[in-house]
């Protein structure tokens, strides 16, 4: 593998992350618990569209098959999708939806803190711009999980379950392979290993807070999303997502 | 839930540097930390404003409509209480 394929699939876990989370999230446009609050997630999501959006254009790029980010986005299937495990899974309930949401913006928090000095121009600014971002995300979703976990015996209930069902996709997170270890070798990618440490110290301490009890199991859960191999969900998802643009190629608005 | 368990906050947004805050509207919210959240997400988030206040509506004190004439009416025959008189430079706008 060549540094520019390297980058390609590095550029769609990135991109493929942000997106199938930003839908997850639009999913619940119009459902929020409370207007502010409906507003706040879409906010997020729209963020996430516009991290997505510079990432999967770099991608086609660097791809050069003269292909855009929406064909990337709206033309490929469940296989070639690369986003995280964690991003795809279900709303369920807004303890669910907190908590996942925590999980990933403390992922993207201290991914984009290292990219932020990558030695690709695009990846870096593309870092910067999204750790802004990505810093109110996380402030949110932290007040949430600290709100619902210290909060009612309910609350506190709804948001351990979730913990407990997340925790699952802890490991494909920071599932390292050779894109990784082509890419931080010459300084464009992430060291994972640290990213992984700093996680599991933020969420340690968001956790002991708001008392959710936090015993991560160490190894054996599932992976995959590197490989293109996702939980059932992600199907769906692009089945909503796409179907527009396959029943009507090339139809725009 | 039961939104209406949830007090309501009045938005003040300052839209640059050293310009007087205005009130934007309001949001509801548990605290003064997710009020002020809320707020950054309905009111500024198009870059509308650098500075929020938030401030618990309960605790704002407001003049009635029967107030109206004994505390604005004294004001409008006395044109010295206004500085309309001093000559200002071309091109200020903050002064009226």
């Amino acid at each position: 593998m060549n540094t520019n394929e390297a980058i390609y699939e590095y550029c769609l876990r990135l991109g493929d992350t942000s997106l199938i989370l930003a839908h997850r999230l639009s999913e619940l446009c119009g459902h929020g618990p409370i207007l502010e609050e409906d507003i706040a997630m879409q906010n997020i999501a729209l963020d996430l569209v516009g991290q997505s959006r510079i990432i999967l254009s770099y991608a086609a790029q660097i791809e050069g098959k003269g292909k855009t980010e929406d064909d990337l986005a709206y033309l490929r299937d469940a296989f070639s999708y690369r986003n995280l495990l964690m991003a795809e899974q279900p709303n369920t309930d807004f303890a669910h939806t907190m908590v996942r949401q925590f999980f990933m913006s403390a992922y993207q928090y201290f991914l984009y803190t290292h990219l932020h000095n990558s030695a690709d121009e695009t990846i870096k600014g593309f870092a910067q711009k999204s750790l802004k971002e990505t810093i109110y995300h996380l402030r949110h979703s932290t007040d949430w999980i600290l709100r619902l976990g210290d909060g009612t015996d309910e609350s506190n209930m709804r948001t351990q379950g979730a913990v407990d069902e997340l925790q699952q996709f802890i490991d494909d997170l920071f599932d390292a392979d050779e894109v990784d270890a082509i890419l931080l070798q010459q300084k464009i990618g992430a060291d994972m290993e640290q990213i992984k440490k700093a996680w599991h110290e933020k969420v340690k301490e968001v956790f002991a807070l708001a008392k959710i009890k936090w015993e991560p199991a160490n190894g054996g859960t599932r992976k995959g999303s590197r490989r293109g191999i996702h939980t059932e969900y992600l199907g769906y998802i692009l089945a909503e997502m796409q179907w527009l643009q396959r029943v009507y190629p090339g139809n725009q608005w | 839930m039961e939104n209406n368990s949830w007090p309501t906050w009045e938005v003040f947004t300052q839209k640059k540097s050293g310009a007087p805050f205005e009130h934007a509207g309001s949001v509801k919210a548990a605290d003064k930390e997710m009020a002020l959240l809320n707020a950054r997400d309905v009111y500024s988030r198009r870059n509308e404003a650098i500075n929020l206040w938030v401030v618990l509506t309960d605790n704002i004190t407001a003049s009635t409509p029967e107030d109206m004439g004994p505390f604005f009416d004294p004001a409008n025959d006395k044109m010295y209480r206004s500085p309309n008189f001093y000559k200002t430079p071309d091109g200020i706008k903050q002064i009226n």
